[in-house]
């Protein structure tokens, strides 16, 4: 019985070791579960509904500046491996500050572990995306653009107040989606993002997304919201500059696992 | 070998019906006694197509699914006078069908003849209510809490859940019909507010003359069709942010916003309820169905009419420092709509109002 007992510890010190081996010298692929992490900042400030109203920000222009509301929609997240393949991940996301599981998105598809070079989403919807009542969750925030400026979805609400030329506090509807060129003609209004970044994925991993605010505001156009703050959704030009604007504002942040 | 084989074996067999008996006396709650083996019948909701087409799936809770039997019982609930103080009010008594589910009264009145502070709110398609937030200051997180509260507050039901209890217990046909409802005849508050929250379920609207429309089923007049132009125009009627649009059908965002009625706040609506100042004033946007029916208007029934309210938004803001952003033109005092837009406007809003929802007779007193 000793010797049988013996035979057998041995020959499972002999299994591990060798899977040890294998590991060390041709690891496999495995499957890695992936979340991205939705995190918002003016500048090094954090933003989040507990300083919402409260905190206030000075943007390029000098309009100081207070959110009360921010909401906005990442599609298409792509993670790009080095082997040239694609994980595409199938759900978009509404982010609600005010709504902290919005905050998170963790897709039913995993990842594989390996390395990666890059990640791509796009903020808003693109052009085969954005289907009027197409989605009954977005239908159901109330998050849709009307049909006489294109139709689809809102990509971003960001509301607050600023304090105009006299020191008096003014709301703002920084609204962006589909721009309404003329009657019945529009133009697509989405940004595709594209970071070429190495990364490697060894296990389960959270992806940050960070949006800074401050950058709708200053890059490459300084936004005084003196000469535009309401009724943007409408008004072409001001719905290209956020376009414009928006290049900027989205980036990754830390790769956690 | 043997003999320690045998123990081996009776010590697994041991360590089997132990685990056995952990599990079977785990923390779950003792299943009901169903008394005289009834089962309550399934009784999903009817969907309608245009939510069913349009939006997410009812909220039905895992532990109050719909039956015929909770819902007959919730119905008779609803009408009986029998859970107020002095057997004089219902639920329907604030919440009548013709009504929408409310009054029409600025502040309805309670069985000792004091009147609240707030409208009563109309009451429809709330399986849709995704945020879960109920009441005026969304104090309540499900139909089934929200429930609870009318029969206790004193200027309401005026009475205590063991009083109502106990006249259910002693009623000749109360205890039966929770039996054949919940399987038990031992009526509790819990299972009372679950009755009445199914009942509260299956009051859907979704047949106005706006949504034969949007189905193809029916058409709309040159002016109603305008006043939905004016509802969508971000610089006119600039309604569809808070009050939903032809995609989605609630034609509210059920969430809470200052809508600039008031330079000081009296009333801290959802502040009171969060303890957040920035949100004092706040209030759940209404649904714009049925006001046909649901008159006056607002958290406080201020509005007597339809054109009292279309007027606040156009020339009656007031500025608050919670004031929320969307009432973007309250240094002008409003959008300044004009008097044609505002009629068009008004034919707009009353396209909603469905007649079938009031008439429907699934919906009465059965009592």
């Amino acid at each position: 019985m000793k010797k049988i007992a013996f035979l057998l510890i041995l020959s499972i010190v002999a299994i591990s070791c060798n899977n040890d081996d294998d590991d060390c010298c041709n690891n496999p692929p495995t499957n890695a579960a992936i979340s991205f992490k939705f995190t918002q900042n003016w500048g090094t400030t954090a933003v989040t509904p507990s300083n919402y109203n409260t905190n206030v920000f000075e943007n390029t222009a000098g309009n100081y500046v207070s959110i009360s509301r921010l909401r906005y929609l990442i599609s298409r997240i792509e993670l790009h491996k080095a082997d040239g393949t694609t994980v595409a991940f199938d759900e978009y996301q509404l982010v609600d500050l005010a709504d902290a599981n919005s905050l998170t998105l963790t897709p039913a598809l995993s990842a594989t572990t390996g390395d990666y070079t890059g990640i791509s989403f796009v903020y808003g919807f693109n052009e085969e995306d954005n289907v009027s009542g197409a989605y009954p969750d977005l239908n159901d925030a109330s998050w849709n653009w009307p049909s006489m400026l294109g139709g689809g979805y809102h990509f971003m609400q960001m509301d607050g107040s600023f304090d105009d030329e006299n020191g008096m506090p003014q709301p703002y509807n920084f609204h962006n989606g589909t721009a309404r060129v003329s009657d019945g003609v529009f133009e697509q209004n989405f940004i595709a993002f594209e970071f070429d970044q190495d990364f490697t994925i060894n296990d389960d991993a959270t992806i940050e997304i960070k949006m800074d605010i401050s950058e709708w505001y200053k890059n490459p156009l300084t936004w005084d919201l003196n000469d535009r703050s309401v009724d943007l959704m409408m008004n072409y030009l001001a719905q290209k500059d956020i376009n414009r604007n928006g290049k900027t504002v989205f980036s990754i942040g830390e790769i956690t696992q | 070998m043997k003999e320690r084989s045998k123990k081996t074996y009776r010590l697994l067999i041991g360590i089997l019906a132990i685990s056995l008996l952990i599990a079977c006396s785990s923390d779950d709650p003792k299943p009901v006694e169903p008394g005289d083996g009834y089962v309550a019948t399934p009784k999903p909701l009817t969907v309608p197509p245009i939510f069913q087409r349009l939006l997410p799936p009812p909220n039905i809770p895992s532990d109050n699914p719909q039956t015929e039997e909770g819902i007959a019982l919730g119905r008779k609930l609803f009408f009986d006078p029998i859970l107020s103080g002095n057997g004089t009010q219902s639920c329907a008594t604030c919440h009548k069908p013709s009504n929408s589910f409310t009054d029409n009264s600025q502040f309805s009145v309670g069985i000792d003849g004091t009147e609240g502070t707030r409208n009563s709110m109309p009451l429809f398609n709330m399986a849709w209510n995704s945020n879960k937030k109920f009441f005026w200051d969304g104090r309540a997180t499900s139909i089934e809490i929200q429930a609870l509260e009318p029969v206790t507050n004193p200027i309401e039901m005026h009475n205590t859940w063991e009083l109502a209890v106990a006249s259910l217990q002693s009623h000749a046909s109360y205890p039966e019909m929770f039996n054949k409802a919940f399987g038990t005849k031992n009526i509790t508050k819990e299972l009372t507010a679950k009755a009445i929250a199914q009942f509260e379920r299956i009051l859907i609207s979704a047949n106005s003359p706006f949504d034969k429309y949007l189905q193809g089923e029916g058409s709309l007049t040159p002016q109603e069709l305008n006043g939905f132009e004016i509802f969508m125009d971000e610089s006119r009627g600039d309604c569809f942010h808070c009050h939903g649009n032809e995609n989605s059908p609630l034609w509210t965002d059920n969430i809470f916003h200052n809508n600039g009625l008031d330079a000081i706040i009296t009333d801290k609506g959802l502040g009171n309820v969060t303890g957040d100042p920035s949100q004092d004033g706040w209030f759940k946007s209404p649904s714009l169905r049925n006001l046909a029916y649901t008159a006056p208007y607002m958290h406080d029934g201020r509005f007597a009419t339809l054109d009292e309210v279309i007027n606040h938004y156009s020339e009656g803001l007031v500025y608050s420092s919670t004031i929320d952003p969307l009432m973007k033109a309250v240094s002008r005092g409003g959008v300044h709509l004009s008097e044609s837009d505002k009629a068009d406007l008004k034919a707009f809003l009353l396209s909603l109002s469905d007649s079938s929802f009031i008439n429907n007779p699934d919906f009465q007193d059965p009592n």
